[in-house]
């Protein structure tokens, strides 16, 4: 099993790090043990971007069209995209046409300092990009609506944050708003009751927004720090399902003026273009303050974060490495894209 | 089957640039076809189709399109498409392939897949779809991992009035051993068995699907892809068939605008044949998989043989035949306007339909929102008259009028303009009957 541990019956906790509050956790874990599940994720079954490249520029290779035609094949094979792909490639090309390059680590050097740029530049969008400042947000009560297409991981991100803010020392609420999937709402209980924190449901079919409503006003009355809303997944193209988050959103705001303070839209690693769409549609209708990034353990790379991230101007905050509680890691550029070339 | 897909929408749209580019060359030359490819390859990219799928693809198309004398035709651009046409068809499959059916019952089928690809919704709608077949079907819920997946399969279970094997504090191999056992015995002709989410590289778990294989002997055991997924569709699929050996793949969540690619490279990279896409969120969005007409739909070529199979499904051929009848006596009145109306609602959403008909595909459609409320209101203002004023339309004067106004909540005006359309409609099946056409008018609404 090995690496595999998080799944099963026993995930073993870091001994290291497991008694320390989260946002000590992070730069422990930033570092070390975060970077090799995140690597062991990455380079699973299929060879790193390094490999793939090495075997381009074994020998004395030529930087011809047909070169740069592969190594743009590799980036797209990260669903890093055409667009982003193709000036990658572009931006290679004139350094190349500029100065040369001898060394394949040169070529990859430049690569990923290239992919780097394109995130900070789009993280440095917003002001607040760090995990820590997500986690110690100023307002009480502070309500956070998790929202994504069908089976992106909502729920289950949603139980890994109530665990690492109960961590925190913080009163947390979760609204069962999902009141479409069948049997929805029971999954959230049990990680409710799992992470040790108070849960408030309704009848299956029950109005989200009136749900939402109720526990806001729950959350004022027992003083409660975090509330987290969990959603119905819903298809961005489905406009009545956009219409009711519309109003999940608004009647937040009804109930706890400046609410929802935070909007997460919840992204699936292994989803193609399709999600720079999806974001989009989703950031048109309630406005996304931050991404998380779920199902990075498998062999799908993310690479679509780049474009999504371009395109919204908003932080990757997290990302999911798995099903258990401790799955939840902080995000970082520079991890990210070093292991995506590991 | 009320619901069409939305999906490769985008698809069909690049298609459609590349096509007119393509079109606006009278003679192609082996550098406009070169050109044309690298746009395919583009836009196959962009739509999700893995990289190494695009490339044989493209070559393929290339190398057909430079044999068959393409460059000597006359409609070097009809050419080209047929070729991609077919090769796109041929690289879905060709054909629909059914589901097996054992003829030892139960037959069993076993759905397999990664977290969150819609395997237990698909129990649902395969449950739903098998018993639309006089089939008894039977649900076991072998994902003891997710909290609350066995409860969720237990709500999707009752909805279709299936029963579901579910132990809690059980092994999946046990339970669904069991469901063998209980299908057996309360006569179920299908088993269908609802494995747990689980990532390919996951090693113990991979080996507990293929122990589950073995203690059940699926006779379908099917690899359930979310329609979403980019580049790493074919990694998860091709492992998933290495350790398994599926029989199919359905595809999910093909109701919003993905563009597909995953169809194109799944198929290609583990030869295993589509057998359903799942459509939408109501139990009963399962659509069998026609690479044919897909690759149709995916050009831009409309897909006249769903389109024909909807309308058999919806129209009622025993009006048909009266209005027919009515037609050519020229006596189509309101009502037979109202039943028509509502045949075409039967189709489901206009907007869907229009797409099935060569030529309203794609770019063709764009900025002609269909508008489906302007039929709620006509509906609502036939509704508001009597049975003889739906007869005798003539007898609508002011005040009546005022009153069906008011009944329908809309205003004169609005009556007025359904009643000049209807009067324009009947000159024109007059015109068409006298010049002997037969079958339905064209509606202009």
């Amino acid at each position: 099993m090995g690496k595999l541990d998080w799944h099963g019956a026993t995930p073993a906790p870091d001994r290291s790090t497991a008694d320390l509050p989260f946002t000590h956790q992070i730069n422990r874990i930033c570092m070390a043990s975060l970077f090799e599940k995140f690597k062991s994720g990455l380079a699973k079954t299929r060879a790193g971007l390094v490999d793939e490249i090495s075997s381009l520029v074994k020998g004395n290779y030529e930087m011809d069209d047909a070169f740069l035609d592969q190594l743009e094949e590799i980036l797209i094979s990260a669903d890093i995209g055409v667009e982003t792909s193709l000036n990658v490639i572009e931006n290679l090309r004139d350094r190349v046409n500029r100065e040369g390059f001898d060394q394949k680590e040169e070529v990859i050097g430049f690569l990923k300092a290239q992919l780097c740029d394109h995130l900070h530049q789009n993280a440095a969008l917003s002001s607040e990009s760090d995990a820590g400042s997500f986690l110690n947000p100023t307002s009480t009560p502070h309500v956070i609506m998790v929202i994504g297409v069908n089976g992106a991981g909502k729920t289950t991100t949603i139980a890994k944050l109530a665990k690492v803010f109960h961590e925190e020392g913080k009163k947390v609420l979760l609204a069962a708003a999902d009141t479409f999937r069948a049997a929805a709402s029971e999954q959230l209980e049990i990680w409710a009751s799992r992470a040790n924190v108070d849960i408030v449901r309704t009848q299956a079919g029950g109005d989200p927004a009136a749900l939402a409503f109720d526990a806001s006003k729950a959350a004022l009355a027992r003083d409660v720090d975090i509330v987290i809303v969990d959603t119905a997944g819903r298809l961005h193209t489905k406009v009545n399902l956009m219409e009711e988050l519309k109003k999940i959103h608004r009647v937040l705001g009804k109930a706890i003026p400046g609410s929802p303070h935070e909007t997460l839209l919840v992204l699936d690693a292994t989803t193609g273009q399709n999600a720079i769409i999806q974001a989009k549609q989703f950031q048109n209708t309630v406005g996304v303050t931050s991404i998380v990034v779920t199902k990075l353990d498998g062999t799908a790379k993310g690479g679509m974060v780049l474009s999504v991230q371009k395109e919204l101007g908003v932080p990757v905050r997290f990302i999911g490495l798995g099903e258990s509680m401790d799955d939840l890691k902080p995000f970082d550029a520079d991890t990210f894209v070093e292991a995506l070339f590991e | 089957m009320n619901k069409i897909h939305s999906m490769f929408q985008d698809l069909t749209d690049k298609f459609e640039g590349v096509f007119k580019k393509l079109r606006g060359h009278g003679k192609l030359t082996d550098k406009n076809i070169a050109e044309t490819m690298r746009e395919i390859r583009r836009v196959l990219l962009e739509a999700d189709v893995n990289f190494k799928v695009a490339r044989d693809f493209v070559a393929g198309v290339q190398e057909k399109a430079l044999g068959e004398g393409v460059l000597r035709s006359v409609t070097p651009a009809q050419q080209v498409i047929k070729i991609l046409h077919s090769e796109l068809a041929h690289l879905m499959g060709d054909t629909n392939a059914a589901l097996k059916d054992s003829s030892m019952p139960p037959t069993v089928v076993m759905l397999v897949g990664l977290q969150g690809c819609g395997k237990t919704t698909l129990a649902g709608k395969l449950a739903k779809y098998y018993k639309g077949k006089g089939r008894s079907p039977l649900l076991v819920a072998a994902d003891l991992q997710r909290p609350a997946a066995v409860e969720q399969l237990r709500v999707v279970g009752s909805q279709v009035g299936v029963n579901v094997v579910a132990e809690l504090n059980s092994t999946p191999v046990e339970v669904c051993k069991h469901g063998l056992l209980a299908a057996r015995k309360a006569m179920n002709d299908i088993l269908i068995l609802d494995t747990a989410g689980r990532l390919h590289v996951d090693d113990a778990l991979m080996l507990e699907l293929q122990e589950i294989q073995r203690e059940t002997q699926p006779h379908e055991i099917l690899f359930v892809a979310d329609g979403m997924t980019g580049q790493d569709a074919v990694n998860t699929a091709n492992e998933f068939a290495q350790r398994l050996d599926f029989s199919g793949v359905v595809l999910t969540k093909l109701d919003g605008d993905a563009r597909g690619g995953a169809a194109l490279s799944i198929r290609a990279i583990t030869n295993k044949p589509i057998k359903f896409i799942s459509v939408g969120e109501k139990l009963d969005a399962l659509e069998k998989f026609h690479p044919e007409r897909m690759a149709s739909r995916i050009l831009g070529m409309g897909d006249v043989v769903s389109l024909v199979e909807k309308a058999q499904f919806a129209v009622d051929e025993d009006k048909a035949r009266k209005l027919e009848k009515k037609l050519r006596r020229q006596e189509f009145t309101l009502e037979d306007f109202y039943d028509q109306l509502q045949q075409i609602k039967n189709m489901g959403p206009l907007e869907d339909v229009m797409k099935m008909i060569p030529g309203m595909g794609g770019k063709a459609m764009k900025g002609m929102q269909v508008d489906e409320k302007a039929l709620v209101y006509v509906e609502a203002i036939i509704n508001s008259m009597t049975l003889d004023e739906r007869r005798r339309p003539q007898v609508l004067n002011g005040s009546r009028r005022k009153r069906v106004a008011r009944g329908s909540g809309t205003s004169v005006q609005d009556v007025n303009k359904l009643l000049n359309q209807f009067k324009t409609m009947q000159k024109m099946v007059k015109r068409m009957s006298r010049s002997g056409m037969k079958g339905m008018p064209k509606f202009t609404f």
